[in-house]
């Protein structure tokens, strides 16, 4: 599939004014055109990451990057880790179980120190909504969230967005289900705003101790019923359940929750003939998604996704170190 | 021992809508006069100045000296929220004299052993040390048979019951109201019916009772809808709100400001109005500052992990001004909220103009401008969420037991 959005040079404003952010904390207030900047830049990542035994760009070369990550995570981590690699940079990985945080010290004083070793860009993932932005307004250098609690993931509703538009030509008029446990996700979220900014027509599905209050004011319509959702759907979009989140009972059992959100054939065949499934990962498989589904590669994007993970970080982080690098007009 | 004479002020009389001219003449420590022209040694020139009484904190954290004698308060309620809890009689004595006596502080005594919700604690021993009331602290009691029979208890000491109104299981670990603000930013919320939950089981246990029950804050639609149900009934209830609740909404939280967190969390826009109402109405008896200063170790921190509270005494009276100024009460009014209510439910001879009550009084130029400045606080910390507004209203001399201070 070709995109059918046009992205000619001079389709977004000059240097800097296409990324006029220090930092990414968020999909929230983002401009169309700026989100559309990043999946366009995106684009030469995949052609480089495809491009054989040799994928590799000099650009970031001695710049170091610090991936801090006070929650655990397996891809998310290493696709920055790669990222940052293959653009160059020295890409350093500070975990939460090693640090000094099990020490007691504050996350303004972990933020002190991360700044104090002159990074050139932190990228953070963070278990309680909001501490990325705290951080990102103590250090010098750009700021990645790499995901805050219950409230934004923004490069995961970035890679999204571009498998979309890699498979479906674009993101706008298209009906993008999305179907879980929306009330923890940022995920979600980060996904509502994404794809409301880009023109798609977004449904939350979620049992109902899992939706979100108010989240019909950012543009959503919410069902509690999955097959209904489905209906007209050209994207299915899966939550995993976020077990560790969860404080008492939002659903009976597991067995249950498959029973009423899990994505299988039947309900697959709801949807647009040639919908496209997707899951941010890691998959409860027979939780939300039947492993026939997950693994048909002709219905599913998952692991595209996670390819485009890598391309879109790599954009993220070629943007925000364009300052520090002097590159001309972004000053 | 010395008298001293206020000349030239305009005074808030019990009853009277507006500051009316007035001189003042106190004579060992008590208000000896009201209206008389008979001069005494001392003079305090009250020009242009409204003269009320000192302002009575009901429900504070902190004894805060600097920061009450910016705000015009001359008692403070202090809540039973310390380190130790104040659950036995020393630390209540100790928390009675600490701010004598330029400040007296009315300790209120923990409900339950260590706050913990579940075993009485020595009330009567502690009243005896100076407790004027007993609370359950920023928590809820979710045990109503423990909570039944600690209002039968304080009812028969004659003490009123200060309850913290949020059910604890709907409410579970929610740092904000659920609404658009708290789905936006991604944090744990609840639905404001938690406040309402807990007030509609605490009425019944005040009728069953027949105590005295102060509702703290309530800061819902519903929650103030029981209030009046209940006051109409005849209930001995009572209820308050701070300036937090009634000059800001949940989009204040916007940003993560933890500065905004408060416990109970911010409402909607249409509950912020509810409580205005609830002001004009009469249902909201106290306005209180709930003060509680807190430095960046438990405000500087993600949003769900900072601790709740603001420091609200040094803009309780200028934001309380407001409601004078917008014609929601009359400076009055405003008065019987700060000041008489309070001395009320604490069953003090205090919070009036009245002869021979103690001269606890505040000289107000109540169109004074200035600007709340969270780093140039007179208080513990500077954790207000008003920080940069503009303000009206100051104190320009403040007497505790007829001695300027």
């Amino acid at each position: 599939m070709t995109w059918t959005q046009p992205f000619a040079a001079d389709s977004f404003p000059s240097g800097s004014g296409a990324f006029p952010h220090k930092h990414l904390l968020g999909i929230a207030g983002l401009q169309k055109w700026e989100i559309l900047y990043i999946l366009k830049e995106a684009e030469q990542w995949v052609a480089l990451n495809r491009s054989g035994p040799a994928k590799h760009d000099g650009r970031l070369s001695g710049l170091t990057i610090i991936n801090a990550f006070f929650e655990n995570s397996t891809r998310t981590l290493l696709s920055f880790e790669i990222a940052g690699k293959r653009l160059g940079a020295d890409v350093v990985n500070m975990h939460a179980a090693q640090s000094s945080v099990k020490k007691g010290e504050t996350l303004i004083d972990t933020a002190m120190t991360l700044n104090a070793m002159r990074a050139d860009a932190i990228v953070i993932r963070h278990g309680s909504s909001g501490a990325v932005q705290l951080i990102s307004s103590k250090v010098d250098c750009p700021v990645i969230n790499a995901g805050d609690g219950s409230h934004e993931h923004p490069t995961q509703a970035l890679l999204d967005s571009l498998t979309i538009m890699r498979r479906k030509g674009r993101v706008e008029g298209q009906t993008v289900v999305i179907c879980g446990d929306v009330l923890h996700s940022r995920v979600a979220r980060s996904n509502l705003f994404c794809l409301k900014t880009l023109g798609a027509e977004v449904r939350v599905v979620a049992p109902p101790a899992l939706m979100p209050s108010g989240i019909e004011a950012f543009g959503a319509q919410t069902f509690t019923n999955f097959d209904a959702a489905l209906n007209g759907a050209d994207v299915v979009m899966m939550l995993r359940l976020q077990n560790e989140r969860m404080q008492g009972d939002f659903i009976p059992s597991p067995r249950e929750y498959f029973h009423l959100y899990g994505l299988d054939e039947r309900r697959l065949a709801l949807a647009k003939p040639h919908a496209l499934v997707m899951h941010p990962g890691p998959m409860n498989r027979g939780v939300e998604i039947a492993s026939n589904i997950a693994d048909d590669v002709e219905r599913s994007a998952i692991t595209e996704q996670v390819e485009m993970g890598v391309a879109v970080r790599m954009a993220c982080l070629d943007i925000l170190t364009r300052k520090a690098r002097g590159q001309e007009g972004w000053s | 021992m010395i008298g001293i004479s206020i000349l030239n002020g305009h005074a808030i009389l019990p009853g009277a809508d507006k500051a009316e001219p007035l001189h003042l003449h106190i004579e060992n420590g008590k208000i000896a006069s009201v209206g008389k022209a008979a001069p005494i040694a001392d003079q305090l020139d009250a020009s242009d100045l409204i003269i009320a009484p000192g302002i009575i904190d009901l429900g504070v954290f902190k004894t805060d000296k600097p920061a009450f004698r910016f705000g015009g308060i001359t008692r403070a309620a202090l809540m039973p929220d310390q380190s130790p809890v104040h659950d036995d009689p020393a630390t209540v004595r100790f928390a009675a004299l600490k701010g004598k006596p330029d400040l007296w502080v009315h300790p209120l005594a923990s409900a339950t052993q260590g706050l913990n919700g579940l075993h009485m604690a020595e009330i009567a021993l502690m009243k005896e040390a100076g407790a004027v009331g007993v609370a359950t602290g920023r928590k809820w009691i979710a045990d109503s048979g423990i909570l039944l029979r600690i209002m039968r208890y304080c009812h028969a000491l004659d003490l009123p019951v200060f309850v913290h109104s949020e059910d604890a299981g709907l409410s579970g670990n929610a740092v904000a109201t659920a609404g658009e603000t708290a789905t936006l930013l991604g944090l744990s919320s609840a639905s404001p019916i938690t406040e309402a939950l807990a007030i509609a089981r605490d009425l019944l246990l005040a009728e069953e009772s027949c105590a005295h029950v102060h509702f703290r804050q309530v800061t819902t639609e519903r929650g103030l809808d029981l209030i009046r149900a209940g006051k109409a009934k005849g209930l001995r209830i009572t209820c308050g709100i701070t300036p937090g609740h009634l000059f800001l909404s949940d989009n204040a939280v916007s940003d993560f400001r933890t500065f905004a967190h408060l416990s109970p969390p911010l409402r909607s826009e249409s509950d912020r109005l509810a409580c205005i109402a609830a002001v004009a109405d009469g249902t909201i008896d106290v306005i209180a500052s709930g003060h509680d200063p807190r430095g960046p170790e438990d405000k500087r921190l993600p949003y769900s992990e900072s601790a709740p509270g603001m420091a609200g005494a040094e803009t309780l009276l200028a934001l309380s001004l407001n409601l004078v100024r917008d014609n929601v009460i009359s400076t009055g009014r405003l008065f019987e909220l700060l000041a008489s209510n309070p001395a009320n439910i604490l069953g003090l001879n205090a919070g009036q103009i009245l002869e021979g009550y103690e001269a606890d009084l505040i000289l107000i130029d109540p169109d004074a401008p200035w600007q709340v400045d969270g780093d140039r606080m007179a208080a513990l910390a500077g954790n207000t969420p008003f920080d940069r507004l503009p303000v009206q209203g100051r104190v320009r001399h403040m007497l505790k037991g007829g001695k300027v201070i």
